[in-house]
């Protein structure tokens, strides 16, 4: 039973990663809200990452689109719809359904998704349904089906409170999935469970490995079927398992040994020691309860479904699958991606885990009553954003994601929107890189954001819980499935879209689950396809498979593991082992793009920032976009720590600053996917990368990307703190952070600090700042400016400017832009560059915002572990998530004392 | 006409040695020749026969603190500086309210008034400067007072009455401080200034505009390019015409335009006379055994109107009558001071030439401005309002000529060096 809140505190699931962690909301009466982790909720009990404590932040209106607009102008919602289902009406009459296409979210709710799916599928008649999930897990999604006859995970969380040895490929979990991360940690304490990491990157997760296997991009199959080969001729074979329930070992066997017949052929293509190989094989050998749990670094590849199956298949080979504390566990990087896949709303999937068979497609066609059902698959992301360029689509309907910030070779699909006969965005901001794209006739629909709408999402372990209402829709933001049941009413399906309620549209969900499966699907509601408006609103969350014969006694009892009986979802029941092409890169480095670009998260931001990026405090530990670089190649390139670099690949480039880490392996760049264009000058992942396409799940190969790096020089490096964003000059580089009190922008410039200082009086004197008075510090000599606007005595704007090596420091500047009302000191202090008092440094913990001078004097105080510096300055004891860099630090300087 | 005793106590090795002393003649009794003398007496006791006549009915008195005699802030007790018992400690005869009216040099005396004759071996003149009035009609109305000495200070005081309003015409630093001096008094005052700014000899427009701004704080009210056409009244002042038609209804009107060397007495004693009295770099006018310092004198060209470089005449000049190697080589044109308790401080020079750069922190709001000048990593002029901390540095920069090590130490101070928090 779940424990009581106070009547006002609303329980509700995070809207960040795949973890799906229950949060309690208790708004504050104007607009904001108290946020704490459910101490009931399965997923984290009571825990919550930086990301997730810090969600109180993010509820602004700032930049939110509040009214649906037509071509820029403000309209009623019913003439924004009239648009929309006129414009559909006629690309269908003209060009034929199937040049209509929505791109989807992962950030849906799954009624959301249902109706956008039945809309499209049903009743328009385009197949051309895609997801951002595409770029996220649609190769876990293929290599689930391929292995087990359907897109199942296996496993739950308690798994990995349970396992012996976890192995993480291609996941930096302790950013990525901090809780989890947690959950992982506490099991290490309590049971000894080991930790093997696999990644080009040391990353954070890596530090915190017992085992970490540096591999060469793109060579974890190599890795695997090294495995498999191993296990197979050590005895580590589960004979009855195979023999009874699967099928396909001896090809795939027969591949393996072709990739890596022995521990120095995976040395020879991964690059990792023959030694470190070698154990982590017979750590998995020797260890039952083995969870394999991997994300991006897997799936974001043009091979991404092949490592997904090298991993399955050495869970199949020694039975390691649907018991507790084992299994291969694909990590979801949204808060709904699993919700999407389980409505179908993907270009491969019809509906609700069914395909396009004839049967399945007559079983839909006869659910929904549709007249246009489609028969077959329809283009997935990739190919739905180049048959734009083609002409081949021509009404897209874009909602709750920033594919022009996050889709490879965005520029090129920005210019192809301009062919577009209709463009429609459901966004919650408006100023998103997308929302502020054009098709020839351009529709904005204001949609409900998180604390807005209400629904389910279904996490990474097949959880469904309740997102749940507890803010007033701000302006006319309504819910994604109202706009389009009633652009289903328009288009004369009034009866298929009479839903009123989320609750309506869920049961409608259940039931097509559940339509004449008979356990031949492994997604099966049955038991909530009745469910009450008020059970609705109580009784999840709840794990699927939850089949009408699982009863309802009270509550839903779902199902924590599958498999565990040795049946699959294929027709003969059995697994499948996969024969995998040999590792390869899709693209290879060439003298003129000589490196390879990774890609991922950073700890603190989420996708695209629309909602991370109006939080300080996250927005504290990196503060703008990066390219990490090994010391050799940065030396090669004359390049240093700090500098702004060029980076650029055949199809775009980017401006980064520099990092300098032995993390990345020479010969690779990493940099983060976060910065749109509404956040950073240039520093949009999706525009490098050129995204070639896993054969099987279409997922585009984001993480090695061909690339060279240059040094830009930059005369001056600076910051501009506001206390409303402001644009920023032509031609400069920028970043945008939120800060207490404001917004502070870092830049790069070519211009002089005279001229600066002369733009800077041109301010004063506009009507945005009248009244305004100016206090500025002036050495032209040496190339240096500082200024201050005060409105009365409140600050309002500051601004330093030095030469590029000098990079200003905004620490201080931005305590005291916080502090509103600075003293004489201080006045001085953010003209002068000199503290008025030190500075805590650029902040470590997030969620208790301890910045990094304050550890190291805590340190250097006396405190020797994590948890005397979690005691003395609280750093480390909300989400943990800063464990790993405390640590660092303690290391570090205890090797200096030393 | 006050006396001190006119026998010395007899220190001196030449008295004792039956040999006269020389007789040393001091015209004027301001702070230069009080620093002169207390400085000579120091180095050289006994060593002259000295005579100081005073114009003024009083000893010498701070003049710096005029303006806070003005405004109340301090009373007369506190501008003095030293009793008629120090002259006569030191051996010196003071005569006061004792104007000299002729220099003999033939005959080798200084008359004084009308009839009395004081000889002298060496002179020294330190009869300081006139202010200056305005060559404009109604500038002898009664009502009109200029600001220069504690009996002006008296008659200001004594129109300054309740509801008076006043106007004072000058905005250098004594205009100011009369301003301010009045302002405090609860007189609704009126300042007027010629120029587009402020103390623009000392101050660059933004440093002016910023003590424009301290000064209407205190209550009085600004007019720059304000030209005085003339005064009018009916037996005493009523109202200040400017140039543009503008009339300003005026109860008291105080001049302080500036002031010009006392150089009267030099002239017709045929001295060489400039706009001061020419003097080499010993003090020493065109007669070796005259000499001249403070605001009456002009050296290299140049003639002073602050207290400091009076102070190193006298510095230089003792060490020269007591026998001493002493050379004035100038000072640097610098200026620290008080705008009613707002400091500024100008040094070297205010507007920026095409050849230097300048540096600047201004903070209007904060009431800090600092501007440094610099030409080839050298400092050649500063301009501080607010805070001069720095300005012996600066000054000292400027005068040495050597390059600048730390631009920003000089503009925000130097760092202390804080303890990491514990």
């Amino acid at each position: 039973m779940t424990q009581p809140v106070a009547a006002s505190t609303v329980r509700t699931t995070c809207p960040y990663c795949g973890v799906g962690c229950g949060v309690l909301a208790s708004p504050d009466g104007q607009g904001g809200a108290t946020i704490a982790g459910d101490t009931d909720h399965p997923a984290n009990f009571g825990r919550l990452c930086s990301k997730g404590s810090a969600l109180g932040e993010t509820l602004s209106l700032e930049n939110r689109l509040l009214h649906p607009q037509v071509d820029g102008a403000q309209v009623s919602w019913d003439a924004a719809l009239d648009t929309v289902a006129g414009k559909l009406r006629a690309v269908a009459e003209e060009h034929g359904p199937d040049a209509i296409a929505f791109y989807l979210s992962g950030q849906l709710l799954t009624e959301d998704y249902y109706v956008a799916n039945k809309l499209a599928k049903g009743f328009i008649g385009t197949p051309h349904v895609d997801t951002n999930s595409r770029l996220c897990m649609s190769s876990a999604v293929a290599a689930h089906r391929r292995a087990f006859g359907s897109d199942t995970v296996p496993g739950c969380y308690e798994d990995l409170d349970e396992a012996d040895l976890i192995v993480l490929v291609g996941s930096n979990t302790a950013w990525c999935h901090p809780i989890l991360f947690r959950r992982m940690a506490d099991a290490k304490a309590r049971r000894g469970t080991k930790f093997v990491v696999i990644d080009p990157r040391r990353t954070q997760t890596a530090e915190e490995s017992d085992l970490f296997l540096g591999i060469r991009p793109g060579t974890d199959t190599a890795l695997f079927s090294g495995l498999l080969v191993y296990l197979s001729d050590n005895g580590f074979r589960d004979r009855a398992f195979i023999d009874s329930h699967t099928a396909g070992l001896d090809g795939a066997l027969d591949r393996a040994r072709q990739i890596a017949p022995d521990v120095a052929a995976v040395a020879a293509v991964t690059g990792a020691p023959e030694v470190d190989i070698a154990a982590f094989y017979a750590l998995f050998a020797g260890t039952r309860r083995v969870v394999t749990a991997f994300s991006q670094g897997v799936n974001q590849s043009a091979q991404g479904t092949d490592k997904g199956n090298s991993i399955i298949n050495c869970h199949l080979v020694t039975g390691r699958i649907g018991e507790t504390g084992m299994g291969p566990f694909s990590l979801t990087g949204q808060p709904n991606a699993m919700g999407g896949r389980e409505v179908g709303g993907l270009a491969n999937m019809l509906a609700a885990h069914m395909h396009f068979t004839p049967e399945e497609v007559d079983r839909v066609r006869r659910y929904w009553g549709a007249p246009r059902i489609i028969t077959g698959e329809g283009m997935k992301a990739v190919a739905l954003f180049e048959a734009i360029a083609r002409g081949k689509i021509k009404a897209l309907w874009v909602m709750g994601t920033n594919p022009l910030v996050s889709m490879p070779r965005a520029d090129a699909i920005r210019e192809s929107l301009a062919g577009l006969d209709l463009f429609v965005v459901s966004e919650a901001v408006a100023d998103s890189d997308t929302a502020r794209g054009c098709g020839r006739t351009t529709v904005l629909l204001p949609a409900q954001a998180w604390g807005e709408k209400d629904g389910t999402v279904t996490n990474s372990e097949r959880r469904i819980s309740r997102q749940r209402r507890f803010l007033a829709s701000p302006g006319e933001a309504r819910p994604d499935w109202a706009a389009l049941a009633d652009v289903g009413r328009r288009l004369g399906h009034g009866k298929a879209f009479a839903f009123d309620s989320a609750a309506a549209i869920f049961r409608e969900h259940a039931g097509l689950s559940t339509y004449e499966n008979n356990g031949t699907r492994d997604f099966d509601l049955g038991a909530l396809a009745d469910i009450s408006d008020a059970a609705y609103d109580v009784t999840l969350p709840v794990q699927w498979p939850i089949p009408k014969r699982s009863g309802f006694r009270g509550a839903p009892q779902g199902k924590a593991r599958l498999f565990g009986d040795g049946r699959f979802y294929t027709f003969d029941r059995r697994a499948r082992f996969v024969a995998v092409q040999p590792p390869a890169l899709a693209l290879a480095a060439s003298p003129a793009f000589p490196l390879m670009l990774n890609t991922g998260r950073v700890r603190d931001h989420w996708h695209t920032m629309t909602r991370t990026g109006k939080s300080q405090r996250l927005s504290a530990h990196r503060a703008v976009p990066f390219v990490e670089i090994h010391p050799d190649d940065a030396a090669a390139h004359g390049l240093a720590e700090g500098d702004i670099a060029r980076l650029s690949t055949e199809h775009g480039a980017a401006e980064l600053e520099v990092t300098v880490t032995d993390t990345v392996v020479p010969g690779n760049l990493f940099m983060p996917m976060h910065w749109g264009g509404a956040f950073a000058s240039q520093a949009r992942v999706g525009a490098l990368v050129r995204g070639m396409t896993d054969p099987v799940s279409g997922q585009p190969e984001l993480k090695a990307t061909p690339a060279a790096i240059a040094s830009v020089g930059y005369r001056a490096r600076g910051f501009l703190l506001t206390r409303r964003q402001v644009a920023m000059p032509e031609g400069w580089w920028w970043a945008r952070a939120a800060i207490t009190g404001g917004w502070g922008a870092q830049f790069a410039t070519a211009d002089s600090s005279r001229a600066v200082a002369l733009m800077v009086r041109g301010l004063i004197q506009s009507e945005a700042l009248s009244g305004c008075e100016l206090a500025e510090y002036a050495d032209h000599t040496r190339n240096r400016y500082r200024c201050a606007v005060y409105d009365g005595d409140r600050l309002v704007a500051c601004l330093a400017y030095a030469p590029a090596g000098e990079r200003p420091d905004w620490e201080a500047a931005k305590a005291l832009f916080a502090t509103e009302v600075p003293d004489a000191a201080e006045r001085r202090a953010l003209l002068s560059g000199r503290a008025a008092t030190a500075s805590a440094g650029p902040v470590v913990c997030a969620c208790h915002g301890v910045g990094a001078d304050v550890i190291a004097t805590t340190i250097a105080g006396g405190a020797a572990s994590v948890e005397a510096v979690g005691a003395a300055c609280k750093a480390g004891t909300n989400c943990g998530s800063c464990i790993p860099e405390i640590r660092k630090m303690l290391a570090g300087q205890t090797a200096c004392a030393a | 006409m006050a006396t001190s005793p006119k026998d010395t106590r007899g220190h001196d090795a030449r008295a004792e040695s039956g040999l006269p002393r020389e007789r040393l003649v001091v015209v004027g009794n301001g702070m230069a020749s009080l620093r002169f003398l207390e400085r000579l007496t120091e180095i050289a006791p006994g060593r002259y026969d000295i005579t100081c006549i005073g114009a003024e009915p009083t000893v010498a008195y701070n003049r710096v603190l005029l303006s806070s005699l003005l405004g109340g802030e301090v009373d007369e007790a506190a501008c003095a500086f030293r009793g008629l018992d120090w002259y006569a400690d030191h051996g010196i005869r003071l005569i006061t309210g004792a104007p000299a009216t002729r220099i003999d040099r033939e005959n080798g005396y200084v008359r004084v008034g009308e009839t009395h004759v004081l000889p002298f071996d060496r002179l020294v003149l330190a009869v300081g400067s006139l202010p200056i009035r305005l060559p404009k009609p109604g500038m002898d109305l009664p009502g009109v007072i200029t600001f220069r000495d504690l009996a002006d200070v008296a008659a200001i005081r004594k129109a300054a009455v309740q509801h008076a309003r006043a106007i004072v015409i000058g905005g250098g630093l004594l205009g100011l401080e009369a301003a301010v001096g009045l302002a405090r008094l609860g007189v609704e005052t009126t300042l007027l200034h010629v120029m587009d700014r402020l103390m623009e000899r000392q101050l660059d427009h933004h440093a002016a505009a910023l003590v424009k701004r301290a000064m209407e704080a205190r209550g009085v009210r600004v007019i720059l390019k304000a030209d005085t056409a003339r005064l009018e009244g009916d037996g005493r002042v009523e109202r200040l015409v400017l140039a543009d038609g503008t009339a300003l209804p005026a109860d008291l009107v105080v001049m302080s335009v500036g002031v010009r060397p006392s150089v009267a007495l030099a002239q017709a004693a045929g001295l060489a006379v400039g706009r001061g009295i020419t003097v080499d770099d010993r003090m020493t006018t065109s007669d070796p055994r005259i000499f001249a310092l403070g605001e009456c004198a002009e050296h290299r060209g140049q003639i002073y109107g602050l207290v400091e470089p009076a102070y190193e005449h006298a510095e230089t000049l003792a060490r020269h009558l007591a026998g001493e190697p002493a050379e004035y080589r100038g000072t640097a044109l610098s200026t620290s001071l008080k705008v009613s308790g707002l400091p500024v401080f100008s040094a070297g020079i205010v507007d920026t030439p095409d050849d230097a750069e300048a540096i600047v922190l201004s903070d209007p709001g904060a009431g800090l401005y600092r501007k440094l000048l610099v030409r080839d990593g050298k400092l050649i002029g500063a301009v501080f309002v607010g805070d001069i901390a720095e300005q012996g540095a600066c000054k000292g920069l400027i005068r040495s000529g050597d390059p600048i090590e730390n631009v920003d130490d000089l503009m925000f101070g130097r760092p202390v060096p804080e303890p990491l928090a514990a």
